[in-house]
């Protein structure tokens, strides 16, 4: 068994550097790697481009690097519940990059999967295909998308291993497996980590082959974006 | 009288049919889950990564882990699935879910829509709105006839950047039934009370009329 566990945030993000590029897993909050964001802000690198899907809000997840200046550029499907990046962008600070959320999924799957690009319609005829190759299949046309790659990839797990296989809880799960796939490094944290040959085989949903670090996070907080209940009657 | 929010979500709730798997846009599109016929069986499928969505938790009963793409806590019913965002992408692309139904900021009488972006002004992105359009074969929209300032949301062409081209096939607003069609909007049904002449009047794309229009039934 190759052993992945790291013991320290400091090491889990080691070698992390200004102007490098970053995936971060989650879907709005829910499934953030908080902790390895926490260290990424008080590690003071800054330049940095970061791939997510969202930007997290003012004052959590990746809200934080913004807060300090720390991204150059977000590769993004969806950005709205942040004022202050919408500050940055449209004062010229920050660049960002929107693309379609299933074709951003399928370019970081396909980087870490050896695709270097595919054909989608998604974007056809709208300013998400300038530039693009356009070929049609089967009477419709489609876009060329290029694979992402990225320096790190930090990814949120529920559970995991030592030999960083990953399970994921509910619709934490979004974008993880696929950036896992992608980061040249790949960090993942997780609430709960087991010895290797705990977890059942057949149950895991990121094979530890993609992760080289795994450690043990802490003081979760979980925040929740849109409180939605119904009340008993 | 032209219907309101819930209105539009109980005549698009009878678009549904048995077996289908829906997807839901934000908003307006979000409330037709709570007017599903009787005896007709759906599931629901939220593109950050489930399929059976169930309704809201108790309160108390919320979990961080379980959203939707609105990112409003949610439950899930009896046979239930999660996966992962490629795999979600890849029941949509794949034609896999039957009905979208979604909001729009505009659409034009070939069927583009508009619903991700007013330069300068609001830009949050598309989320996955792009890969929904450009996919689904049944796309419903969802929306006002008019906009805040009483203009035209039915138009000749979009103003705004588009969201997709010629993929609408049937939008319902708060005044009417409509089918695009190469001709352009198809009266269908007009609202309870509202006359053919009121839903000319707020439409600038071409509007077909043919016989007796009925008014909607829900």
């Amino acid at each position: 068994m190759i052993k992945k566990e790291v013991k320290s945030i400091d090491e889990a993000i080691k070698g992390v550097q200004s102007n490098m590029t970053f995936m971060l897993g989650g879907f709005g909050l829910c499934g953030i790697p908080e902790n390895c964001i926490e260290a990424l802000s008080n590690s003071g690198i800054n330049g940095l481009t970061c791939i997510s899907n969202n930007a997290g809000v003012d004052n959590f997840g990746l809200g934080l690097l913004l807060q300090k200046r720390q991204i150059k550029k977000m590769i993004s499907s969806y950005v709205g519940e942040n004022a202050e990046f919408e500050r940055q962008m449209l004062s010229g600070e920050l660049e960002v990059d929107l693309i379609p959320q299933g074709s951003l999924a399928e370019r970081c799957r396909a980087g870490g999967a050896g695709i270097p690009a595919f054909y989608t319609p998604a974007g056809y005829g709208t300013e998400v295909a300038e530039g693009k190759e356009v070929r049609e299949f089967n009477g419709q046309p489609h876009i060329l998308e290029s694979a992402l790659e990225a320096d790190f990839a930090f990814v949120k797990a529920w559970k995991g291993d030592t030999a960083g296989n990953l399970i994921y809880k509910g619709t934490a799960r979004n974008f993880n497996p696929m950036m896992a796939m992608a980061g040249k490094i790949t960090v993942a944290e997780v609430e709960h980590i087991v010895p290797a040959g705990e977890l059942d085989p057949a149950s895991i949903h990121t094979p530890g082959i993609f992760v080289q670090r795994i450690i043990q996070g802490s003081n979760y907080e979980k925040r929740i974006e849109q409180r939605t209940v119904r009340t008993k009657d | 009288m032209a219907l309101d929010k819930i209105g539009i979500a109980k005549r698009i709730a009878l678009e549904l049919k048995d077996g289908y798997y829906v997807n839901l846009g934000i908003g307006i599109p979000t409330l037709v889950a709570n007017y599903i016929p009787e005896g007709i069986n759906v599931e629901f499928q939220s593109e950050n990564g489930v399929l059976g969505m169930g309704a809201f938790p108790f309160d108390g009963e919320e979990d961080a882990d379980l959203i939707n793409a609105g990112k409003q806590t949610i439950t899930t019913l009896d046979g239930a699935v999660f996966f992962d965002s490629a795999n979600s992408f890849a029941m949509i692309r794949g034609k896999h879910v039957q009905l979208t139904v979604l909001g729009a900021m505009e659409v034009s009488e070939q069927g583009d829509i508009a619903n991700w972006k007013i330069p300068g002004k609001m830009v949050k992105g598309m989320g996955g709105a792009m890969d929904l359009v450009a996919s689904a074969d049944n796309i419903i929209v969802a929306m006002m006839h008019t906009n805040k300032a009483g203009e035209s949301k039915l138009l000749k062409s979009c103003s705004l950047p588009l969201t997709g081209v010629k993929c609408v096939k049937k939008i319902v607003t708060n005044l009417a039934v409509l089918e695009v069609t190469n001709e352009g909007f198809k009266l269908l049904e007009r609202a309870p009370g509202v006359s053919v002449e009121e839903v000319q009047n707020a439409t600038l794309g071409e509007l077909i009329i043919e016989g007796d229009i009925p008014e909607m039934n829900p």
